[in-house]
């Protein structure tokens, strides 16, 4: 049971009896090692989630010494608390599934198989990051990955991610595209917008809120006014369910059921996966408008401290295999670190280059 | 062929060559759009290549950059220019920056029935054109005639960048041309010579190349040679083929439908003042809309819209400097 300013809120909505209750699913939390295979995930696949998480926390933490080093321009944004949502839903998408993932969502990128060194390389404004230092953090996305760019004004890529979908539908393609907002963006527009066409066209789009409770200093019960957000999938016609999202393989399930479903041509699905952003909105913001008890509440549900608890008891990870998994990843973060310093600065006479493209830049894995 | 029949007809010939192009817009379908130009299409095409959207601009929009990056050459329609502003978001902050901040390119065309003349007051009249042409990574496409129409269509569609097409209203059954029925291509950024002279030179673009037409009629009786400049793309122009024009003649108009301070005008103005200064033998002069919105009744937007004899007065002053 999610606790915290969620709970708060459930109970205020009821006590104020004035908003009727939606029959959103509340998802299970996971269970055993046979229900996660039958998921789809055998132990080496549960060792890569693990690895990911780790490769995530860790880029973020490294990013976070790079800022107080200098080396990082602008801010830095992190998703602690969200690996596991990001992981999680990740993992479920194919290899030819399309998704927008925002500020928060790191691991997406981490799963899809992006090189750390270009992550720290975009971070610090250089020539190797995917944006050529055109632009900052996680504002990047490899496209021959099957990612888009997202933009600062949320949840504009919704409507894109939409977009992606009505491609598939048009040409019969069994391929899903995948869009993330945020419980704060779930205010603007382009939200409605975009579940409304995607669910008169019942598209091949899965929705992902992730419900970190704190839209920069906004708390929910001034963001938004029904008990969850996946309660407004019933007014576009699909299915809304909310998720622990500290429980990567909760999320897996349900990402993977809804990834599926769409594939099969059942529409979209919103996926609210509830976390708490662990971190000020970015660095410069302590965070001193959550209160104290809420931060050591969702400590004790550390999404990655979680899942090796969970491996732990359910799939036997031992203590070589931990510490293995563990210096690989140091390892990893450790050339990624040298080889983006390597990387050479954006050259200056090159600034104009793409503000327009031309018919060679059309050559991309979607444009054939 | 009419100015409409032009663009639909460069929308069926490109829709019948390359799957790939799709429409959606509001009552595009079963309607075939506020204006017809998609008359009969969605029975061609089928309804997933003429696609009726909820009345939900950014949705159209973001959707059409969607599809676009999954390799797809949406064009969309907004029912009129103005509902763009509805859009606006999705157009600059997303369509006109992926390309330059992540390297995807996002080959979609908006197709924008725009420009007054016919009471549709402030929100069915609007030329928004400078608005978009300030934004670095969009092009704006303006054609006014129906040659132009439609073989400006069909390199906005294959354009890899989001092209706005600007379609002027006023045209659609007023005008009429030759339009060849085969394929054919006019490029992005070629202004066209509508009138030779040596004395005066106007540039213009859409509707208002009429208006100056018939000016430049006037002035011919006053033995006034007056050029005209038809720009054809207002974002990327033509400034050699302006700048040209300037040196030939050495007094120069500029004149458009849509407002005057910031409009697309000032910059041309401006760029006149800074490269062809030494051949001028007269100020630069500005004819637009005064900064207002589009009004309603008929006799206030004859006053708002710059008529003939606006233009006459204008060239005369000119000629006498």
């Amino acid at each position: 049971m999610v606790r915290g300013s969620l709970e708060l809120r459930r109970r205020s909505t009821r006590d104020g009896g004035t908003h009727a209750a939606m029959a959103v699913r509340e998802a299970e939390p996971v269970g055993s090692l046979n229900e996660v295979k039958e998921a789809g995930l055998d132990r080496e696949d549960l060792l890569a989630i693990y690895r990911h998480l780790l490769v995530t926390r860790g880029i973020e933490e490294r990013g976070h010494i790079l800022y107080k080093q200098g080396k990082i321009p602008g801010s830095f944004y992190t998703g602690r608390g969200n690996e596991g949502a990001a992981v999680g839903v990740a993992t479920a998408m194919g290899p030819d599934d399309v998704g927008t993932p925002l500020h928060r969502d790191m691991g997406v990128h981490v799963t899809r198989g992006v090189e750390p060194w270009r992550i720290f390389a975009q971070y610090m404004g250089r020539e190797d990051g995917p944006t050529r230092g055109r632009d900052g953090n996680v504002h990047m996305a490899d496209a021959r990955l099957g990612m888009i760019a997202m933009v600062s004004h949320l949840p504009a890529m919704l409507p894109v991610a939409v977009g992606c979908a009505l491609a598939f539908r048009i040409r019969h393609e069994r391929r899903v595209a995948v869009g993330w907002y945020g419980e704060g963006a779930a205010a603007r527009g382009d939200a409605h917008e975009a579940m409304n066409l995607a669910g008169v066209r019942q598209l091949p789009v899965v929705f992902v809120c992730d419900n970190n409770q704190w839209s920069y200093s906004t708390p929910t019960h001034l963001a938004y006014p029904v008990e969850h957000l996946a309660d407004r999938a019933a007014a576009y016609g699909f299915d809304g369910v909310v998720v622990d999202g500290t429980d990567v393989l909760a999320v897996y399930r349900e990402a993977k059921m809804a990834i599926e479903k769409a594939r099969d041509g059942g529409g979209p699905t919103l996926l609210e996966l509830q976390t708490l952003r662990m971190e000020g909105h970015a660095v410069h913001d302590d965070a001193f408008y959550v209160p104290k008890e809420l931060f050591e509440e969702w400590a004790k549900r550390d999404p990655v401290e979680r899942f090796r608890t969970w491996l732990r008891e359910n799939a036997e990870l031992r203590d070589d295999e931990e510490d293995e998994i563990a210096s690989r990843v140091k390892k990893i973060l450790n050339d990624a670190l040298a080889r983006a310093d390597e990387s050479p600065l954006p050259d200056p006479a090159t600034l104009l280059e793409g503000v327009y493209a031309t018919s060679e830049d059309l050559d991309t894995p979607h444009h054939k | 062929m009419t100015y409409l029949q032009a663009i639909s007809d460069g929308l069926r010939v490109e829709m019948r060559r390359d799957e790939r192009v799709f429409v959606i817009g509001e009552d595009v379908g079963v309607y075939g759009g506020a204006f017809k130009v998609t008359l009969g299409f969605q029975e061609e095409f089928g309804p997933w290549r003429v696609l009726d959207s909820p009345l939900a601009e950014t949705a159209i929009l973001g959707a059409c950059t969607g599809a676009a990056i999954m390799g797809m050459r949406p064009v969309a329609e907004m029912q009129f220019a103005d509902f763009i502003s509805c859009g606006w978001d999705h157009l600059v902050t997303v369509a006109a920056k992926q390309r330059f901040r992540a390297g995807t390119p996002v080959p979609i065309v908006v197709r924008l029935p725009s420009g007054g003349g016919f009471s549709g007051g402030p929100f069915h009249s609007q030329n928004p054109e400078s608005s978009f042409a300030h934004i670095p990574g969009l092009k704006c496409v303006c054609p006014a005639t129906p040659e132009d129409a439609k073989g400006l269509l069909i390199s906005s569609i294959e354009d890899p960048n989001p092209v706005l097409f600007f379609e002027h209203k006023h045209l659609y059954r007023r005008i009429k041309g030759e339009v060849s029925e085969e394929r054919y291509t006019v490029p992005l950024g070629k202004a066209r010579t509508h009138r030779e002279g040596d004395e005066i030179s106007v540039i213009t673009w859409g509707a208002m190349v009429y208006t100056a037409d018939e000016a430049a009629k006037e002035l011919e009786k006053q033995d006034v040679s007056v050029e005209i400049v038809d720009l054809r793309t207002v974002m990327p122009w033509d400034r050699e083929a302006v700048l040209a024009s300037v040196r030939k003649c050495s007094k120069v108009l500029v004149l458009h439908e849509d407002t005057r301070t910031g409009g697309f005008g000032a910059e041309i103005a401006a760029t006149i003042a800074e490269e062809a200064f030494e051949d001028l033998d007269a100020p630069v002069k500005r004819i637009a809309a005064p900064d207002c919105p589009v009004p309603f009744a008929p006799v206030l937007e004859k006053a708002y819209i710059p008529q003939v004899e606006d233009v006459v007065a204008g060239l005369s002053e000119l000629a006498a400097y």
